[in-house]
């Protein structure tokens, strides 16, 4: 099983080193969007509310996730996919997904935050934690965005369905993110967000569950 | 008269209700005065909802350990009358609340989960409309069905930490409980809860059976 997990990220990482231009897009994508936000707020270094800052970076990063990840189901064709379909085991195929989507969406947050940080100023004071948020906020989203692309894939107008599918469901971590960056952000000490963090954990966890349990009646279809 | 007893039920109760519940005698309370008698109209609404997807999910469930047709329209003829008692829930209370509070939408718990849950059925809706294939449809949307609903819960128990709720009984606020020593409330508000319940699983039945014929009728043509 861990061998089948492991040779299926193994496929997903040389498939997209393959076509450099898709990772190059999505790096391209979170650029542009974060230069879009800081021509539109007009600001000069530091200007901003702390509260805009941080909400505006979640934000920022929800859609990249969705970008990212909303091809996961799309990108190979229907025939190499039943070929795959053949030789892996369903859980072994969304439990790869899912640590695929991770990992990419890591590179991209902390891409991101990077550039985030250069442009638009950083006003964080514990960036140990916010960094672990932002590690949170990668799992979080790729393994609930990965079953919702699942299941958005199989109809026909896909990417309008991927945003109604999945902003109802992605607040609940959304949420939690947000507070455990602001509390980061505001250099309060970090047993503040104990709580929080364990919320998402759970919410995480119960994604996972659920994933496995469900995926492989998505995989039939 | 066995299988119809929740129909006969539903009847007296909500007859009783109406009539009841607009000359009955209710405790003075400041700022809500008569508005109180909303409790017997917007507060069974939620409960009803709550009860009727709560049936959907089982339904989607079933439908997947059996793939019988038959829960598939079971599951999507309770969302819809769910979606319903939502929808008159939220109108109910912003009339309430614009009269009592001053605002037709505040930002308020209870108002953001409501407005989350019907965001997801809403979604649910366009998600079974993408569908050609009448069995791909009720697989993936029992699958979503399920996915949404699992995120829905961990919502609803997060909320509460971004604020208090401005509801009666809630956040400091007085409810009935203490003033309604006489239990003038009490009896119209349980049988108004049973009564509204009733009549949605009864709009549900003729709307499952409307369905089964409708399909009975295209497969003869």
């Amino acid at each position: 099983m861990l061998k089948e997990i492991k040779a299926l990220i193994e496929k997903e990482i040389r498939l997209e080193l393959r076509q450099k231009y898709a990772l190059s897009g999505m790096i391209l994508y979170v650029f542009s969007t974060i230069y879009v936000c800081y021509l539109s707020f007009r600001l000069k270094a530091n200007e901003m509310d702390k509260i805009t800052w941080n909400t505006l970076f979640w934000i920022i990063l929800l859609f990249t996730a969705m970008n990212a990840i909303a091809k996961s189901f799309t990108q190979e064709r229907f025939g190499r996919l039943l070929y795959q379909y053949t030789l892996a085991s369903p859980v072994g195929i969304i439990l790869s997904k899912i640590a695929y989507n991770t990992l990419l969406m890591l590179v991209l947050a902390l891409i991101g935050f990077g550039v985030y940080a250069i442009i638009m100023g950083n006003p964080v004071e514990d960036i140990g934690y916010y960094l672990l948020s932002i590690v949170l906020g990668a799992v979080g989203f790729a393994s609930t965005l990965t079953m919702v692309a699942g299941i958005a894939s199989k109809a026909e107008n896909s990417a309008t369905l991927m945003a109604i599918l999945s902003f109802p469901i992605i607040i609940p971590i959304l949420i939690m993110l947000l507070k455990i960056s602001k509390n980061a952000l505001d250099g309060l000490d970090r047993s503040n967000s104990l709580d929080e963090i364990l919320t998402l954990l759970a919410i995480d966890a119960i994604v996972l569950v659920l994933s496995v349990i469900l995926f492989p009646f998505l995989w039939r279809s | 008269m066995k299988k119809n007893w929740y129909k006969y039920l539903s009847v007296i109760f909500l007859g009783y209700v109406i009539i009841w519940g607009f000359l009955g005698h209710i405790p003075r309370q400041p700022v809500l005065h008569e508005t109180a008698r909303n409790l017997y109209f917007h507060v069974p609404m939620w409960f009803g909802m709550f009860s009727l997807l709560s049936v959907s999910v089982w339904n989607s469930v079933q439908y997947l350990r059996t793939s019988n047709m038959l829960y598939d329209t079971k599951s999507a003829e309770y969302a819809n009358s769910g979606i319903l008692f939502g929808i008159v829930g939220i109108m109910t209370g912003s009339i309430w609340a614009r009269y009592t509070w001053g605002a037709w939408w505040t930002n308020d718990v209870k108002l953001n989960g409501a407005a989350v849950g019907l965001l997801i059925y809403f979604a649910y809706i366009i998600l079974r409309g993408s569908f050609n294939d009448e069995q791909q449809k009720a697989r993936i949307s029992s699958i979503y069905n399920i996915f949404a609903v699992a995120l829905l819960i961990p919502l609803l128990i997060v909320l509460p930490r971004i604020g208090d709720s401005l509801h009666p009984g809630n956040g400091g606020n007085p409810g009935f409980k203490p003033m309604d020593t006489q239990h003038t409330m009490r009896i119209v508000f349980y049988p108004a809860c049973i009564g509204w319940i009733c009549l949605g699983f009864w709009i549900t039945n003729l709307r499952i059976r409307l369905k089964n014929l409708e399909q009975i009728h295209q497969e003869n043509n």
